[in-house]
């Protein structure tokens, strides 16, 4: 079972993450944590919470970078990254347990927690670091696309998206299914020009990344306009005209 | 990659013992059965056994170790446990055959012999496999842990002494042989390397995060301040300086002194008996060489961090 | 292998019961959903909490700090008794007691100052949000020494609008997100509306709309800006008269909406040396006067019908008057303010300048937007439609938290004003109850009286320098933080940042009783920190504390406990009753007037061993009753409220107005109308907080707009039309400059009169920062800032387990060109050095900043064992504050005087003027310093936390 599903209905739900309006304020991050740590599996534990060197699980993480163009100031890119539940899992097919596996319904790559035996090869074998094991529990945690939110009848039917998407203040998660390319999300990886990170690794990532919206340098100059520049007289003089106007 | 005190010891002793086994296997000259025989048995089955049960170790859940062999058509890991453990049942049989009755088994032998290459082989394929660590993803890993294996097995194989009366030199030569070509493969493995890099795969933080296109990328600051679990296990790193003076270490004590021993030995037709400490220092530079198989190792995950 | 390949149940339980109540994890006040799920002991336990879709501030989505409420709620570092001091001052040596023992103390110490001089207690609240209560609270005693933390804030924004044009950013107004088609921010990291602005920026970038950010740090909102401004700290004034200068130069001016809105036609009497010089001509009535343009004729400015002049000159009673508009066009077109004059100042490319100017132009101009909404004005000119100006701006502390803020604040409202932007349709817009320009606030009060209540509030708007609190010398502050006085005449928050430097120096007087709420001041709050320790733990030399009591009301053990005498333990937010109201900061948007509560979601005692402590507000209501207070007792001397719920509902500060808006009266008047005892219970069904829409044809222009002023009137915001001409000229600023000439009454001391003559400017202006004045250039060559970080609020997330997982230390970014010129790398350590002080800390190399600022996240350094925190916690020993190196004075200038470093006009905090240098530290191992002798813990931590492990 831990080789990729054979049968699946060519559905494949994932998040669409815009790196052009991602601020880095680690709202999913810490929401994804409070969902979690009462849901899935076990809890998202943190070793050594109030003292030195405090360690805790994580399913979703803001990285920061710095992005220098040749010709043009540093840019910052706040840097969302959780699971891409990729096609080609290579976390999947490793595990000697079966303990990990993805779903052939939905395309979700999700860690059977019972049956780990945390030997941490997903996490090796997972380019994107992913996955990581809890400090406490010894288990391997991960991304579980919310599958406890996105189909819980619980739920208000507005609420079945992931945690994640639902406290996004700056609107740069979304959710949807990849696979059906007349999806919103399609739509959007369509006309943004969504990416896969680190393609050459093979993995064929379900979820995708919008790029940031070119920027305006400092140095891009003005228009030239024909209007004349008034100087404190020409300006009192214009005045007159305008006023005559109103 | 962080180097595990668990897992080298277990590729290590492991090694040595399905080396051994493989030579067991084989049929080489050996006590004809009783006490020798059993000694024998007991140091290629232990050194196996140990290995596998000190992997365990870096289990979270050893208690479920057991699951580990449902997935021997996908995993390499599984695949291995498989292995071993078919491996070890055969010799129990081969060791009680030989110990009672003075019979080695010979077709048993044999499986037994490839089985040990198998557990060996993928052993080093669960490493080897992994695209996210391009020094390990190339089959000169299999090729140095299989000879590793054989090396430390001849060395002890011989170490009992029992060459002297079969073969001449050159079978006696065999042993100080293997310990050279497996250095000579691990020499290509460290050559090939240093040419094993991300970068050579086509893989930089401008491709990791895919913003090479406005410019050169560089983290500014990590999700957390503190460390965490991929921090921890898979951005370890240790300075050049320091791992190209480990490196001669491991040369020092994994080749020249066990050739140094195996030639002197040969040459001065001492004991053979004396191969053991040729083994000895044989395997502690093969501690070295692992933990430098692990601590040099530049996983992916580096690359956002 | 199926497609259903495994068993997995994906309806699992989620929780018994949601409970809707306000987060307080900042003061941004979104609405959550509390999850409520029975726990191991068999007592409710919260499982999760998520933004409720339905509020009005946060439409259900949730921070990062709001996502971590769990942690917060069941820290280890909560209060759990009233506690007595017994170590000394700063030792955090306690002993629990009862209430009624605590109780008793306090009023005890507080009955002492009221019946012989009430000033004796200084009364601060910090991150107060019930300053409507404890305002009169302080009121009721009879002190004029209260205020909230406002005046270290961001006061010089508040003040900056509402004397300028009645609203103000921060809280009092936000752009027309879905309307604007150029915006710009300065200065922001996060502001209040944490939430709010992160959906506002969503929506301009879905709308594919340009955003500007300026400031010299490109992180958070700078970091998506379309455009990046890395200006130099202080000098936005001078670009923003730039870009004022170009739009000038290019007429692109709303004249009408100046004609209309603003003073721009007054005449303004030039006499210099007179003792009306830069005051408005008026006639005999008092009324202003403008000139007629088409008869030439000088006619009053309120007269029908009139078309008055903009530029010109003329006499009124033989003394030269011009417009407003012509002294300001004068002023803003000559060379001083152009691009090219201002690029090196300001590290702004004249490129840049030149262009974002013409992008304004642009948008204000050609993208004009027509909304179809009939209104009529207050003149009662009818108005078929709505006319949309779309550049909207946003500002926070990093222009007002400058000396010279309060002018900078001006000049980007001047800005706003000109393009003829605010409250128009794709602009900036009022947030219910602003607009509320000066003269609808309340003025100061002072002239404290033994035993008596003060005549009105402590806090207000001063009209001029008659409103300021003075002794009768004219020169003496009668308040603890010398607001309203010389140093700071519009200080319209109070000083808190001045309060105990200045009761440790006596200056103006010494005080009995410091009473304080929800401030951490012997740390990150506090400029100076170091000293600020040492000043509470200073004794005379009877071997008194200066200070002698000290009362304060926490939640947890903060930096600041350890140096109460008496300690108030709080409870956390989900288990107390709050008002978030519109007496108050309210949190409305600019289409809906709201108003909401907290309430116990969690009854304390069922939240753990021992916990026994009370919210603040009833406590105080407590002692008000206990010291006799009016207002709080009825004739029989008996409290007047159980407790804040019951204030909550039945107090009236005016007939039919009270703290809470909706369902008042039987439950279906709002705005006006009786108390209802059962309005606590309505605005919980409601899910926690009441709102009324604004009707549509009062949603813009409502500084003019007919509709608005009468529902307004309506809904109990303002008792009538309030009138709002906007103040492109201040006349009050034209008086002090007069008070400071000699020529008005009262008159400054010989030592103020040239700053105010300089900094009171009726139009804006730009000077530079005092720090930066008063230290040598190549001493401290390089500027210093913090930033809020989104995922922390101020101290207290460092106790919070996940939170101080993600900001556990802060190194000091330092720009590429400073790491190389002085060789530092990534991880060295570096000494920072001030006028003030020096400090080591752990940088890291960053390019996407000001190549002469360097930065750091705010808050994050911790006193070693403070928040029961491990003594090594990263906190303490690689986190740091640069408070360290700002002080609440400014440099001596050999005056003997002690110069407050903040700005003249507002009393505003002067955090980001901060010089410093750095070098590589010789010892380039940690830990940071200045290190402190460790607080002892409250009690200890657990070790680790699973969170949530009894539901799965
Ligand atoms: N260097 C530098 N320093 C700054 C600033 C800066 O920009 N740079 N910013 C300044 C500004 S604007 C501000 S507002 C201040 C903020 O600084 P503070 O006003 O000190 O704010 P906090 O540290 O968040 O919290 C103050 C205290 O409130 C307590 N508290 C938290 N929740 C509760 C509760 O429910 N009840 C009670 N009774 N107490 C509670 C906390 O434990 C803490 O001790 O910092 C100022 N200091
Ligand atoms: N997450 C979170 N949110 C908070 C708080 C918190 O602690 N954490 N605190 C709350 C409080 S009390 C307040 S007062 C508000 C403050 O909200 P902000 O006004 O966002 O306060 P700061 O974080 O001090 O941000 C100041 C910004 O101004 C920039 N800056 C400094 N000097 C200058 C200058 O001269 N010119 C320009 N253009 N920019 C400059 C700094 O780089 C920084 O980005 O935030 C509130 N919201
Ligand atoms: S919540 Fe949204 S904006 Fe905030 S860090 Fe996550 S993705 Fe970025
Ligand atoms: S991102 Fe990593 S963990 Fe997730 S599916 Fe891909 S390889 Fe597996
Ligand atoms: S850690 Fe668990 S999930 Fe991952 S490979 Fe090992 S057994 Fe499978
Ligand atoms: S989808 Fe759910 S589990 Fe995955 S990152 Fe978002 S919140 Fe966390
Ligand atoms: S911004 Fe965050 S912390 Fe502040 S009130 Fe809203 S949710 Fe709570
Ligand atoms: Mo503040």
């Amino acid at each position: 079972m831990t080789s990729l599903p054979t049968e699946i209905t060519g559905k494949k739900l994932g998040l669409v993450i815009d790196l052009d309006t991602c601020v880095g304020c680690h709202a999913c991050v810490v929401n994804c944590k409070e969902w979690n740590t009462g849901g899935y599996g076990a809890p998202l534990s943190d070793l050594d919470a109030y003292g030195a060197d405090p360690v805790g699980s994580w399913l979703n993480r803001i990285h920061t970078f710095e992005v220098t163009p040749e010709d043009a100031p540093a840019q910052i890119v706040h840097f969302p990254k959780s699971c891409l539940h990729c096609d080609d899992a290579p976390c999947v097919t490793v595990c000697p347990t079966g303990a990990s596996y993805k779903r052939g319904e939905d395309g979700i790559v999700l860690v059977d927690e019972e049956m780990c035996i945390g030997c941490g090869l997903c996490a090796w074998a997972c380019p994107y670091g992913a996955r990581e094991m809890d400090p406490v529990e010894n288990v391997m945690k991960k991304c579980t696309l919310c599958v406890d939110r996105i189909y819980n009848d619980n739920l208000p039917e507005e609420d079945r998206v992931p945690a994640c998407v639902r406290t996004c203040p700056a609107e740069a998660r979304h959710f949807g299914d990849l696979g059906d390319p007349n999806s919103d999300v399609s739509k959007l990886v369509e006309e943004r020009g969504g990416m896969d990170l680190m393609p050459e690794q093979g993995t064929r990532p379900v979820n995708k990344y919008l790029p940031p919206r070119p920027k305006t340098a400092p140095a891009v100059e003005p228009k030239t306009t024909k209007a004349k520049k008034l100087d404190a007289k020409g300006f009192l003089g214009w005045l007159d005209k305008t006023l005559e106007k109103l | 990659m962080h180097p595990a005190i668990s897992v080298i010891f277990f590729t290590v002793t492991s090694g040595a013992g399905f080396g051994f086994l493989a030579l067991i296997g084989l049929g080489v000259p050996l006590p004809e059965g009783g006490v020798g025989a059993f000694v024998a048995a007991l140091i290629a089955g232990g050194l196996a056994v140990a290995g596998l049960i000190s992997s365990t170790f870096h289990l979270g859940h050893p208690e479920r170790a057991w699951r580990a062999f449902s997935q021997w058509q996908s995993s390499w890991l599984s695949r291995e446990g498989v292995c071993a453990v078919i491996t070890l049942t055969l010799f129990g049989f081969y060791a009680l055959s030989w110990v009672f009755f003075d019979n080695r088994i010979g077709w048993l032998g044999l499986l037994i012999s490839i089985g040990s290459a198998a557990t060996v082989f993928t052993t080093a394929m669960i490493y080897a496999q992994l695209k996210t660590v391009p020094n390990w993803n190339t089959m000169l890993t299999p090729l140095c842990y299989l000879l590793f294996a054989l090396a430390s097995g001849v060395l002890l194989a011989a170490s009992f002494g029992y060459w002297q009366e079969s073969g001449g030199l050159a079978t006696k030569l065999i042993a100080v042989f293997v310990v050279a070509v497996a250095w000579g493969a691990k020499l290509l493995w460290w050559q090939a390397a240093g040419g094993n890099t991300l970068a050579s795969r086509g893989s930089s933080p401008e491709t990791a995060t895919g913003l090479g296109f406005i410019g050169k990328v560089r983290l500014l600051e990590k999700p957390h301040s503190g460390e965490n679990y991929l921090t921890k296990e898979m951005v370890h790193q240790v300075g050049r300086k320091h791992a190209n003076k480990l490196r001669l270490i491991a040369l020092v004590l994994g080749a020249a002194i066990p050739l140094g021993l195996g030639l002197l030995v040969l040459a001065a037709g001492l004991p053979l008996h004396l191969l053991a400490l040729a083994f000895v220092s044989l395997i502690a530079g093969l501690f070295v060489e692992r933990w430098l198989f692990f601590a040099e190792a530049k996983h992916a995950v580096s690359l956002y961090y | 292998m199926g497609v259903h390949d495994r068993e997995l149940n994906t309806s699992p339980h989620v929780s018994d019961e949601v409970r809707k109540t306000t987060c307080y994890m900042c003061a941004c006040r979104c609405g959550i959903n509390v999850h409520i799920r029975k726990g191991e002991d068999g007592q409710p336990k919260v499982r999760y909490i998520e933004g409720n879709r339905d509020h009005p501030v946060n439409r259900g989505v949730l921070c990062a700090k709001g996502s971590a409420g769990i942690m917060q709620h069941y820290s280890p570092a909560r209060l759990n008794k009233p506690m007595k001091r017994v170590g000394e001052r700063g030792k955090g040596e306690f002993q629990e007691i009862e209430w009624d023992e605590a109780l008793e103390l306090a009023t005890q110490w507080l009955s002492g100052p009221r019946k012989t001089d009430p000033r004796k207690l200084a009364f601060f609240t910090g991150r107060d949000q019930s300053q409507s209560m404890t305002g009169w609270w302080a009121q009721a005693y009879g002190t004029p020494n209260f205020a909230a933390h406002g005046g270290f804030c961001s006061v010089n924004m508040a003040a900056g609008g509402i004397y300028t044009f009645g609203g103000a950013f921060w809280e009092f107004g936000s752009p027309d997100w879905s309307n604007t088609e150029l915006f710009m921010i300065f200065g922001v990291a996060e502001d209040h509306d944490s939430n709010p602005i992160k959906l506002g920026l969503a929506e301009v970038k879905r709308r594919g709309k340009k955003i500007i950010g300026v400031n010299p740090v490109r992180t958070g909102y700078n970091a998506v800006a379309d455009e990046w401004v890395g200006i130099t700290p202080g000098t936005d004034g001078l670009f923003i008269l730039s870009l004022i200068h170009e739009l000038l130069k290019m007429g692109k001016v709303d004249l009408d909406y100046l004609l209309r809105y603003t003073n721009a036609p007054y005449l303004v009497i030039d006499n210099p040396g007179g003792a009306d010089h830069g005051l408005f001509a008026r006639d005999k009535a008092g009324d202003i006067l403008v000139m007629d343009r088409a008869s030439g004729k000088v006619v009053k400015a309120s007269k029908k019908g009139v078309k008055p002049a903009l530029q010109g000159e003329c006499k009124v009673s033989r003394k030269t008057t011009r417009p407003v508009f012509q002294i300001l066009a004068e002023k803003y077109l000559s060379d001083e303010y152009s691009p090219e004059n201002v690029t090196e100042k300001t590290g702004v490319p004249v490129s840049q300048i030149k262009r974002i100017a013409q992008e304004l132009a642009e948008a204000a101009f050609e993208k004009q937007i027509v909304i179809k909404q009939p209104w009529t004005d207050m003149k009662g000119e009818k108005h078929d439609k709505m006319i949309g100006r779309p550049v909207s701006f946003h500002a926070m502390r990093g222009i007002s938290a400058h000396s010279n803020g309060f002018q900078t604040c001006r000049a980007l409202h001047l800005l706003q004003i000109m393009l003829g932007s605010i409250d128009c349709p794709g602009g900036f817009r009022f947030k219910p109850p602003y607009p509320r320009p000066v003269p609808a606030q309340p003025k100061p009060h002072g002239n404290a009286v033994a035993g008596k209540p003060l005549a009105g509030p402590p806090l207000g708007m001063p009209r001029g320098p008659e409103d300021l609190l003075l002794e009768e010398d004219g020169v003496t502050p009668q308040r603890i933080d010398r607001a309203y006085s010389w140093d700071a005449p519009l200080s319209a928050h109070g000083m808190m940042h001045m309060v105990i430097s200045n009761a440790h120096a006596g200056d103006p007087y010494h005080v009995d009783v410091l009473f304080m709420y929800m401030a951490n001041m012997s740390w990150n709050s506090s400029m100076n920190s170091r000293g600020v320790m040492q000043m509470l733990s200073d004794k005379d030399e009877n071997g008194e504390y200066v200070i002698p009591k000290i009362i304060y009301s926490d939640a947890y053990n903060s930096e600041m406990v350890a140096y109460a005498d008496l300690v108030l333990p709080d409870t956390t937010y989900l288990e107390r009753h709050d008002c978030i109201s519109l007496l108050d900061r309210p949190i409305c948007e600019p289409d809906v007037m709201a108003d909401s509560i907290r309430w116990p979601v969690v009854d304390p005692a069922t939240q753990g061993e021992g916990r026994d402590v009370r919210g603040f507000q009833s406590v105080l209501i407590d002692l008000g009753a206990r010291l006799g207070l009016p207002g709080m007792v009825n004739e029989d001397g008996s409290p007047k409220f159980k407790d804040y719920a019951d204030y909550m509902a039945n107090h009236e500060r005016k007939p039919g107005v009270g703290p809470l808006a909706g369902w008042r009266g039987n439950g279906e008047s709002h705005g006006r109308g009786e108390p209802n005892p059962n309005q606590v219970q309505t605005y919980i069904d409601n899910g926690g907080f009441f709102e009324a829409h604004v009707p549509d044809e009062a949603r813009y222009y409502k500084h003019a707009n007919k509709h608005w002023q009468d529902w307004a009137v309506e809904m109990g915001l303002q008792d009538g039309p309030v009138e709002n001409v906007f103040n492109l000229y201040h006349e009050a600023l034209a008086k002090f400059q007069l008070c400071a000439d000699g020529k008005m009454e009262p008159q400054p001391p010989e030592t103020h009169r040239e700053r105010i003559k300089t900094c009171f400017a009726p139009l804006p202006i730009w000077y530079p920062p005092f720090e930066g004045e008063g230290i040598d250039e190549a001493d401290y060559p390089y500027h210093a800032l913090t930033q809020r970080p989104a995922a922390m609020y101020h101290s207290w997330g460092s106790q919070n387990a996940w939170l101080r997982q993600i900001h556990g230390t802060n190194p000091l970014y330092v720009p590429g060109k400073i790491c190389e010129a002085v060789g530092l790398e990534d991880g060295d350590w570096a000494e920072i050095s001030s006028h003030h002080g020096m400090i080591k800390v752990p940088v890291k190399r960053m390019d996407a900043v000001n190549v002469n600022t360097m930065w750091t996240w705010n808050a994050i350094g911790k006193r070693s064992g403070a928040w029961n925190l491990d003594p090594d916690a990263p906190e303490a020993k690689k986190g740091f504050l640069l408070n360290h190196l700002i002080h609440e004075l400014l440099p001596p200038k050999g005056d003997c005087m002690r110069w407050s470093n903040s700005d003249p006009v507002t009393g505003q905090a002067a955090w980001f003027d901060l010089r410093v240098n750095i070098r590589k530290a010789s010892d380039q191992s940690g830990p940071v310093e200045p290190q402190f002798p460790e607080q002892k813990k409250s009690r200890p931590a657990p070790v680790n936390v699973e969170y949530g492990k009894e539901w799965n």
